[in-house]
């Protein structure tokens, strides 16, 4: 008995004497929850041109991984889905709050948007957004209270609606309310909606980030489901940035500097594209031209006066959305 | 048969005791009702577990676990159960005995302690460890100023488990050694016996069996707590995702079979649990029953 508490004692000691220990040749990449397949061949293609260094990737929301890296995750960069989550480490002091300048096309690489799923051959002809409003359409999307991706869903509609009806408040409200009507679940997340409509099988068209209806084709079979895009969007971003205070005290600032760059190689756009997200990159995009149909894209900036103004107006408490 | 007219005319359930059996039908129905419901919701959802794991056959379902980041969670998932068991035990033991045996003033407020990871959310516990350990947190500057890191590394996810898992020894001895009070321990104190020997030889052979049941349940929840070591954990791959957190994320990167093989495990070893369990009741019934007292 003696001999095993004292092993317990030397355990216990042990582990927590243990402390991640850190090198300048080791990077921390805090990215989104699906972001993994991604990244895995990311890490794979840049570790080939850096010999020696290792990339560890930690992947969640990415309202969890910001509030994460305020409490001390070591993340020398973070690789997010949503721009307000950047901010928040702004406003934490850990990221500058000219990040979005470190980098090309607002430091972020690649790009996507909400993009329709629909059933094999498109039984209900769905095209566009106003199609979605029709009576017999039945609408899947996540609660946009709960989700980002609902949000971007919720906001491209809103956009679509302000550009048909020229501003007409009213009618927008109308349009968005009716769509909204047709959504007979409010899931709480992006995989939960997605499970109801692939799944269920309840839904005639699921709203989705485009980068997720090619992982949701690839899983449940292609021949299942038809990619709709419509003619107007919502540019949804997937901003990058150096945790600076993080970068400075492992001393990885310019390793973290070359693996965000390295997402702008052709060698990283051409891993984007394959994985469903549209390059920046001219040259790659031309070459996947034909995976990603053309669309008008509109920005959060443009539309809606920043994300700021969007979050004040549209989803806090007493919001439009409300 | 002595009397056959009234016999033949009273109803067969009311000749035997009508306090403890019902009629037939209800009796049918209600075994119908724990059968339907256990199979529905326990029974069911575990075949469908490992149905999904084998469904796109052996091959995939051993190439999933044979994934480096999904083995290093299994690694891990044993690392902290090895930690949080023995600590749990220790813990305990000492808590069981300090309440059962001895009288102090703040005994019930203990006792409430020991019950508190029961009765809040794990979610809670897990965020408790960041409000303590946490960069903005209590200790963060000075753990951060010793180059010590506990929250989203192996000792943040040791933590938030022995926390959570806190209870089941304890729970499970407290009661007992109550029960069984100091008679059998004065008694051996009385015949020259030491403390160490008194607990040795006499308090814990009379406490095994409920030890055994507190360990089984502690380690079955330390391999598969989620909330708590989810919030704790950082989610690194290979370094800081246990089975179930593994689990969830494979099942959102769509990789259905890789999330049912590790939940397969899992499933696996709750039920090794459930079997050794069922297995020492079997084989020690009647001296189970004798020392856990019901």
């Amino acid at each position: 008995m003696k001999r095993f508490l004292l092993s317990v004692a030397t355990a216990a000691g042990l582990f927590l004497a243990s402390s991640q220990a850190w090198s300048a040749d080791k990077l921390l990449n805090a990215s989104y929850d699906v972001g993994r397949e991604l990244f895995v061949q990311v890490n794979k293609a840049f570790i080939a041109g850096h010999p020696g260094v290792t990339v560890d990737q930690s992947h969640a929301g990415t309202s969890a991984q910001a509030r994460a890296i305020a409490e001390g995750l070591g993340a020398d960069v973070v690789t997010f889905n949503q721009v307000t989550d950047i901010d928040f480490l702004v406003k934490k002091g850990l990221v500058s709050a000219d990040w979005q300048k470190d980098f090309p096309d607002n430091a972020s690489p690649f790009y996507s948007l909400p993009s329709f799923l629909v059933r094999a051959g498109n039984p209900k002809h769905i095209k566009d957004w106003n199609d979605l409003v029709r009576d017999d359409v039945q609408v899947i999307f996540p609660n946009p209270k709960t989700s980002g991706n609902a949000r971007y869903t919720y906001l491209a509609a809103t956009a679509y609606a302000k550009e048909a009806f020229k501003g007409d408040d009213a009618k927008v409200k109308e349009f968005v309310t009716k769509l909204f009507n047709n959504v007979p679940i409010f899931d709480t997340g992006g995989r939960a909606a997605t499970t109801t409509f692939v799944q269920r099988e309840i839904g005639d068209v699921l709203i989705t980030f485009e980068s997720e209806t090619r992982g949701i084709r690839k899983e449940y079979g292609d021949d299942k489901f038809e990619q709709v895009t419509p003619t107007v969007s919502l540019l949804a971003e997937f901003p990058v940035a150096i945790v600076d205070k993080v970068a400075d005290e492992h001393g990885t600032r310019d390793l973290a500097k070359s693996y965000l760059d390295f997402l702008y190689s052709p060698e990283g756009q051409t891993i984007a594209a394959e994985n469903g997200l549209r390059a920046r990159n001219a040259e790659v995009a031309a070459k996947y031209k034909a995976d990603f149909p053309d669309v008008r894209l509109l920005t959060v900036e443009d539309v809606f006066g920043g994300w700021d103004k969007v979050q004040k107006e549209h989803f806090a408490a007493g919001g439009l959305l409300d | 048969m002595a009397d056959p007219e009234i016999k033949s005319y009273e109803p067969h359930h009311e000749s035997q005791s009508a306090a403890v059996t019902e009629s037939l039908p209800v009796r049918l129905l209600l075994m119908a009702v724990a059968f339907a419901f256990l199979v529905i919701f326990v029974l069911l959802p575990l075949i469908i577990v490992f149905h999904e794991a084998l469904a796109k056959g052996l091959g995939a379902y051993t190439e999933s676990l044979s994934n480096p980041d999904t083995r290093s969670a299994i690694r891990l998932t044993l690392l902290v159960a090895a930690i949080a068991v023995p600590l749990n035990v220790v813990f305990g033991i000492s808590a069981a005995w300090a309440i059962a045996k001895f009288e102090f003033k703040g005994k019930a407020f203990l006792t409430t302690l020991i019950d508190l990871p029961f009765s809040v959310s794990p979610v809670i516990s897990g965020l408790v460890y960041v409000l303590l350990f946490g960069a903005q947190g209590l200790l963060g500057e000075w753990l951060k100023a010793h180059g010590i890191q506990i929250l989203f590394a192996v000792p943040g996810i040791v933590l938030a488990t022995v926390f959570v898992t806190f209870p089941f020894v304890a729970r499970e001895l407290i009661p007992l050694m109550q029960e069984q009070g100091n008679g059998d321990e004065e008694a051996a104190l009385s015949l020259g016996a030491n403390g160490w020997q008194t607990f040795w030889y006499v308090t814990l052979p009379n406490v095994k069996w409920g030890l055994l049941y507190g360990v089984l349940l502690c380690n079955a929840r330390s391999m598969g707590e989620f909330g708590a070591v989810s919030v704790v954990s950082g989610h690194i791959r290979g370094l800081t995702n246990t089975m179930p957190l593994h689990v969830e994320i494979l099942y959102n990167e769509y990789n259905a079979v890789g999330a049912f093989a590790v939940a397969s495990l899992l499933a696996g070893l709750a039920l090794v649990t459930l079997v050794l369990k069922t297995l020492l009741e079997m084989r020690y019934g009647a001296e189970i029953a004798a020392t856990r007292g019901h």
